[in-house]
């Protein structure tokens, strides 16, 4: 499934035309990168939290060649379920 | 940040009444969670890709205790994140 199956879905849904359910979709990403490109963590109620965590630097090899190369220190962006998506999923 | 921050900006952009940007953002998480539940991967270009994983059952020990344990296995939501995202 990719974005525009979800434009397509939210379109039908709420009977908004495509090309604003797909300014909607392309809001909504987009807020969640904002916000973590500022490091603040973004919280969805009954879907889950996205948050940036800070990894060290560190060496690591490369899995190809075996070559030793250092990792500068970078942030990761996380994303964990909330209880009410798991269960969701899980027809609970 | 929370929904309502995300309501107010779609909002913002489309014009539409506090009510109905409530209504189509909780919608568009909705579609996510309907794939997910149907055992799809979803990808978003520039943001990352929501993939189904199937967790094992098994039997787990309480290290305290030495107790036996059930897992009771089941499926989790994993998010990678879009390399572009990555150097942001």
């Amino acid at each position: 499934m990719t974005k525009s199956d979800i434009v397509e879905m939210l379109s039908k849904n709420s009977s908004i035309p495509k090309k604003q359910a797909e300014m909607i979709v392309n809001t909504v990403f987009a807020s969640i990168t904002e916000a973590l490109e500022e490091n603040e963590k973004v919280e969805i109620r009954g879907f889950g939290t996205f948050k940036v965590k800070q990894r060290k630097p560190h060496n690591a090899r490369n899995p190809k060649t075996g070559d030793k190369v250092f990792v500068e220190e970078k942030k990761i962006p996380y994303f964990k379920p909330g209880k009410e998506l798991k269960e969701f999923i899980n027809n609970i | 940040m929370i929904k309502a921050d995300i309501v107010s900006k779609v909002q913002k952009v489309t014009g539409l009444s506090k009510q109905r940007a409530q209504e189509v953002v909780e919608l568009t998480f909705e579609s996510l969670k309907e794939a997910f539940r149907q055992d799809e991967k979803v990808e978003l270009r520039g943001f990352g890709i929501f993939k189904i994983k199937e967790r094992k059952k098994g039997v787990g020990r309480n290290l305290k205790t030495g107790e036996l344990v059930p897992i009771k296995g089941g499926k989790m939501v994993k998010f990678k994140s879009s390399s572009r995202f990555n150097k942001g």
